[in-house]
């Protein structure tokens, strides 16, 4: 029963996975919780399998082994039909931004929206702008096609899509690479205000430090296969493992010295 | 959570009180824009917002309770909120900066004008494209000489896997085309002849048409659409990925590195694939002579050997190399047209094939009344 209720707090629960592609094993006997409520940051060297576990949390890769709860349910069991229900409760923001190419920013935005709701044209544009705003777009974007924005842009687009549904969980993968410094730290700061006053969950897969120092609850570190150490950024920090070391002690995570967030009306 | 939003809304004396309750999500959306509607104009008076009964709030719902505090603030009324946390009341504040007018889709013309103007932009890229395409294969023959001077550079792995990949991965379904045809030219060209009891001249028939038009075209049609369409395919999503840029900046050239081997391989492999469909066309027409005809093998031969003359085979051949240089040609450069969006890579895959198969027709016509002008028959 007491297990019942703590697993109701969590997110998102990852127990032993094991992830492979061929012979090549990414992830061995993987254990990671992501409450709700928190944002949580994933890091990891390039090739350690940051954007596999995400993937695999959404699931879009069949694990070999162990189990995956999301939102407290497991998803292979569950029906195709309840998929879609519970499906809209997140949001997800590939690395490319993954938008539809044949469609324009608006009707990619609307596309999750109309998928599931039989909303008037003037409501899903009231979203559609509000959810661009968010992201950080001009509306003159709303009309232009995939094509003819800049990667930047196309992240953003990607993200304001994420939004649409107001889901209560986000995943994004490297939200803020390929970001100007004023743009991310918008992003960050949108995305602290929506965890504050809305109770968003957001598992974040990033390389940003800025972010990590400045949004994120807890870190988690992923090296050889396993999530080696999660907690606060401080705790982590301290961390007796080369790797961790290396990454926030090297020269690029000492220049970013540790910022609590400012309360959001000061910014 | 079937349950509904609700306001109501109270005035006594100078105050005003609006309570709001219930889901206020996305879900509601069409529910609050007719909520958010009933709240009156309010002048002169102290607003109070009760939030304690929101059962579920996301953006979109403080988006709306945003939209009713909007006239407020714009009057300068004094209003409070109560049941909003501070981060809840931050959000809100917040609202008024992505409050951004929304910009109309660009309007779209009559229906007249626009099928007008497709037709016009249709008739100059058709115009445009076949300039294009010559140009192309101008700067394709000239760097395949400047090979022919060095040919060390030729690329012979990538030559070697194209000729794998465009010639003996088709042997199959060219040899079973061409073998099917072939049964049938003997079927019905019998079934003809028989009302004049001149059957065995089906037999003539059926040499005459493959060897001259049928295997050729057929496989020519084959090679257009697996490997002309691999190819624009190929080459166009190595475009979107900008790995064609990156070679450039490389030194290297895309003529030389995609196009040549490519070209190459089909004006080895297309010959090849055209003298064994002939084969099995024969063999084809064979088959259904023995079984319908009662012609036996040895004499469906000797009938062979008595008509087919040399020109005849190498009239269908000749023309082999031609089609697959045009088929590479025009695939690739369909597909280092092929600008941005994938979508571009599908509308370049259907051209080029259809402009392969097209071209490839009215060559076959030019050749078939150049080589009866010249008695080459």
């Amino acid at each position: 029963m007491e297990k019942e209720t703590h697993k109701s707090d969590l997110a998102i629960q990852v127990r032993g996975l094991v992830t492979a592609f061929g012979p090549n094993t990414i992830h061995d006997h993987l254990d990671l919780d992501v409450k709700k409520g928190e944002i949580v940051g994933l890091v990891g060297g390039s090739g350690t399998g940051k954007s596999v576990l995400l993937k695999a949390i959404i699931g879009l890769i069949k694990p070999v082994e162990g189990r995956i709860h999301v939102l407290g349910r497991e998803l292979s069991e569950i029906s195709d039909g309840e998929q879609k229900l519970f499906r809209r409760k997140w949001g997800v923001l590939f690395q490319d931004g993954a938008l539809f190419s044949s469609l324009t920013v608006a009707e990619n935005i609307q596309a999750p929206i109309r998928e599931n709701f039989d909303f008037s044209q003037e409501i899903l544009d009231e979203i559609s702008f509000l959810k661009l705003g968010f992201a950080g777009l001009q509306p003159e974007v709303a009309h232009k096609y995939p094509s003819e924005l800049s990667g930047g842009m196309r992240k953003r687009a990607g993200l304001a899509r994420a939004l649409a549904l107001d889901p209560e969980l986000l995943f994004l993968d490297e939200p803020t690479a390929g970001l100007d410094p004023i743009g991310a730290a918008s992003f960050d700061t949108l995305t602290k205000n929506l965890q504050n006053a809305l109770g968003l969950t957001v598992f974040l897969v990033t390389h940003d430090l800025d972010t990590l120092n400045t949004i994120c609850d807890r870190v988690a570190v992923l090296n050889k296969g396993k999530v080696v150490v999660s907690g606060a950024l401080e705790e982590v920090k301290n961390f007796d493992n080369p790797w961790v070391q290396e990454y926030f002690n090297g020269p690029r995570g000492r220049a970013v010295q540790h910022k609590p967030y400012q309360t959001p009306a000061e910014i | 959570m079937d349950q509904k939003p609700w306001l109501t809304v109270a005035e006594a004396g100078s105050e005003f009180t609006i309570e709001l309750g219930g889901p206020w999500t996305v879900d509601f959306s069409f529910d609050l824009r007719n909520l958010i509607s009933q709240v009156p104009d309010i002048k002169d008076k102290a607003v109070k917002i009760n939030a304690a009964s929101i059962k579920a709030l996301d953006s979109m719902g403080t988006w709306f309770i945003y939209k009713i505090t909007k006239p407020l603030v714009h009057q300068k009324l004094s209003f409070s909120i109560t049941g909003f946390s501070m981060a809840q009341k931050v959000l809100l504040q917040k609202m008024s900066r992505y409050d951004v007018p929304h910009v109309a889709r660009p309007t779209e013309e009559s229906a007249i004008v626009r099928r007008l103007r497709a037709l016009y932009s249709l008739h100059i890229s058709v115009c445009s494209g076949y300039g294009r395409l010559l140009s192309f294969i101008g700067v394709v023959l000239e760097r395949a000489f400047l090979t022919l001077l060095h040919p060390s550079r030729m690329r012979l792995t990538s030559l070697s896997v194209q000729i794998e990949k465009t010639g003996f991965n088709a042997l199959f379904i060219v040899g079973m085309m061409t073998f099917l045809i072939g049964a049938v030219i003997v079927n019905q060209g019998a079934v003809q002849l028989r009302q004049f009891g001149a059957e065995i001249f089906a037999v003539d028939l059926l040499a005459v048409s493959m060897l001259r038009e049928m295997a050729i075209i057929l496989t020519a049609i084959m090679v257009a659409g697996r490997s002309g369409s691999a190819f624009t395919a190929e080459i166009g999503s190595m475009k979107v990925q900008e790995e064609v840029d990156a070679m450039q900046t490389m030194g290297l050239n895309p003529i030389d590195v995609l196009v040549l081997p490519r070209m190459m391989a089909l004006i080895i492999a297309v010959p090849l694939l055209t003298f064994f469909a002939d084969i099995m066309g024969l063999l084809g027409g064979a088959l259904m002579a023995w079984n319908m005809l009662d012609i036996s093998f040895a004499g469906f031969f000797s009938r062979l050997h008595e008509i087919i003359t040399l020109n005849m085979v190498l009239v269908g051949l000749i023309k082999a190399p031609i089609f697959g240089a045009i088929i590479a040609i025009n695939g690739c450069f369909e597909g280092l047209s092929v600008s941005g969006s994938s979508e571009s890579v599908g509308i370049n895959t259907t051209r080029s094939v259809v402009q392969s198969i097209f071209i490839i027709i009215v060559l076959d016509a030019i050749f078939a009344v150049f080589f009866t002008a010249i008695d080459f028959v």
